[in-house]
């Protein structure tokens, strides 16, 4: 087989990313530079002060993935890139460099979606076996994709509000925990207990969807009334009883999904992927499902980088999805629903 | 040498390939509100027209602001990511400049506005000198009424271009006679005089680092820096 060399651009949030990826299953390089530092003077991101990181990063990320990976451009085969969704102006700088580089050495351009990334980072462990059914969870997202094969993604369930991470986030400026907080609430979470029962939202309705926005309000509410009253929580129950709300719905409507839907593999994907409650709980929970196989994204790999995008990217060389020198950032791009 | 200079720094799209000071094919576009779709595509169809390949250029030129933060960046990361990825030279030129060398009449004054929202301006003032603008007043970010006395202390006739909508008549009032207005198109970017200006110019020495001008600090950034005195903020992204 031809060796396949694909040069991989991530910058859809707070990582500027360049890799490169050898036959969509082996990395040779993937440079990351992120942004957190700088966002945690502002406890968040500013989609601003972001691109102008990112024009900084860009040329340097993409030398030392070159040079890394030991590759000239004459040995390239394509260029891929995420085009959407994310922040626009962050996506733009990644794709004109990606269309720029394409344009220089007169090589395909693979637009990718971000979210296929985060599903492909568990390429990095094993071949995805079709139908595969994931669940990506991160700070923009949290969904329930089926995929029938190879380059095929439809949502059966997402959050109708805040994103798994974003509740993470929003909490964890209640405890004093600087964004990004879902490491260390849930590190605070294996040292309480679940004591204050918070809601589990539309666990018990029919549909797939997820509602974090109901958790994280009695959360608040919790804390604020405490104050209040001046008694004061344990930070670790509450991190542990937030927590345990997160994952039993997660894992409940992953369950409730891997019932519906007969599939060979469950990857678990996206920023918050890398959550230990979540993983044990799921590893518990598949121990019912003999059949389905299941996959967890690399823990290096479960935040945003080029890597990720090479492994999808490559799904789409080979199904020759190109794109050309129009190809736009897509900021609110999804996949689309099953058809019911 | 063989150059594409290209300016994408406000509302009109300007992007010419040359051969040393002769013109092989040039296109301005002021319609496009999707810079990030529309400017690969016209350098892709300029190149050929000129039956150039991207490795057969020498040089690449760019308006680097200021202007608007987003159209800067594309053209920025457009040029630094052609002259990184084929080992080329890379010029930046003041945005205001370009404008300003649409004058060709020697010793002139010419000021070059462009809007900067709330009565601000992104604004400098420049004398042709040799066939090219030379600063008088360097480009900066300011509000327009502490911009006008020092156009008028100049005591001179001044060409004024850019975006002039929301000043003309303030402008009249405070010049008077030595106010000189030209028709509008003389206040479009051409990528040819940008062109023109680059090839004067040296090269950037370090292309990784190079940057927008955009002359003007995030909120975030102005916002911190003011709480945080002390603290140095040039090391905030770390490589993973």
């Amino acid at each position: 087989m031809e060796r396949n060399l694909i040069l991989a651009f991530e910058s859809s949030c707070d990582e500027t990313s360049v890799a490169v990826i050898e036959n969509g299953e082996k990395i040779l390089s993937n440079i990351v530079a992120t942004q957190i530092k700088s966002h945690q003077r502002f406890g968040g991101v500013v989609p601003e002060v972001a691109s102008r990181h990112h024009i900084e990063q860009i040329t340097d990320c993409i030398d030392l993935a070159m040079s890394e990976a030991s590759v000239t451009y004459d040995d390239l085969s394509a260029v891929a890139v995420t085009y959407g969704p994310g922040l626009v102006g962050a996506l733009l700088i990644g794709v004109t460099a990606a269309k720029t580089v394409a344009y220089a050495h007169d090589l395909p351009l693979i637009p990718v979606n971000h979210m296929a990334g985060h599903i492909y980072a568990a390429r990095y462990v094993k071949p995805i076996e079709f139908p595969a059914l994931a669940l990506l969870v991160s700070g923009g997202h949290t969904e329930l994709v089926y995929l029938a094969g190879p380059g095929q993604f439809e949502i059966i369930g997402e959050t109708r509000d805040d994103a798994a991470g974003e509740a993470y986030d929003k909490i964890g400026r209640v405890l004093g925990i600087n964004y990004p907080a879902g490491k260390e609430v849930d590190r605070l979470a294996h040292l309480g207990k679940d004591t204050f029962n918070f809601p589990r939202a539309m666990d018990d309705s029919e549909s797939f969807d997820f509602s974090f926005s109901g958790l994280k309000s009695a959360f608040i509410n919790t804390v604020h009334h405490a104050d209040q009253i001046g008694e004061t929580l344990k930070r670790e129950d509450l991190a542990a009883s937030f927590q345990q709300a997160v994952v039993d719905v997660l894992a409940d409507k992953t369950v409730r999904a891997l019932d519906a839907y007969s599939v060979k593999q469950l990857i678990l994907a996206g920023g918050v992927a890398a959550n230990q409650g979540l993983r044990e709980r799921l590893d518990s929970e598949l121990e019912a499902f003999e059949n389905v196989d299941f996959i967890k994204a690399p823990l290096k790999l479960c935040g945003d980088n080029a890597a990720m995008i090479g492994a999808a990217g490559y799904v789409s060389y080979q199904l020759k999805q190109f794109g050309d020198m129009t190809l736009n950032a897509d900021p609110s791009l999804e996949f689309d629903w099953m058809a019911s | 040498m063989k150059v594409l200079a290209l300016d994408t720094s406000n509302q009109t799209l300007s992007v010419a390939v040359m051969s040393d000071d002769q013109v092989l094919a040039t296109t301005t576009v002021t319609t496009t509100k999707k810079h990030g779709a529309h400017l690969l595509p016209i350098i892709q169809d300029l190149m050929q027209t000129a039956k150039l390949k991207p490795a057969e250029l020498n040089r690449v030129i760019v308006a680097d602001g200021p202007g608007s933060y987003t159209g800067l960046r594309i053209g920025v990361t457009t040029a630094k990511t052609l002259a990184d990825t084929l080992k080329i030279e890379l010029v930046g030129v003041s945005s205001l400049a370009t404008i300003a060398a649409n004058i060709v009449n020697e010793t002139q004054l010419v000021a070059v506005l462009f809007d900067g929202r709330n009565d601000n301006v992104f604004a400098g003032v420049y004398r042709i000198q040799n066939g090219k603008p030379v600063s008088v007043i360097e480009d900066q970010h300011i509000p327009f009424e502490k911009l006008l006395p020092q156009l008028k202390a100049l005591a001179e006739p001044i060409v004024v271009l850019g975006d002039l909508d929301a000043f003309t008549e303030r402008l009249k009032t405070a010049l008077e006679a030595n106010y000189i207005h030209y028709p509008l198109e003389l206040s479009l970017p051409s990528a040819v005089q940008l062109g023109r200006l680059g090839q004067r110019q040296a090269p950037v020495s370090d292309i990784n680092s190079f940057v927008p001008r955009y002359l003007r600090l995030t909120k975030a950034e102005a916002d911190w820096q003011k709480q945080h005195p002390e603290e140095d903020s040039s090391d905030y992204v770390e490589k993973v």
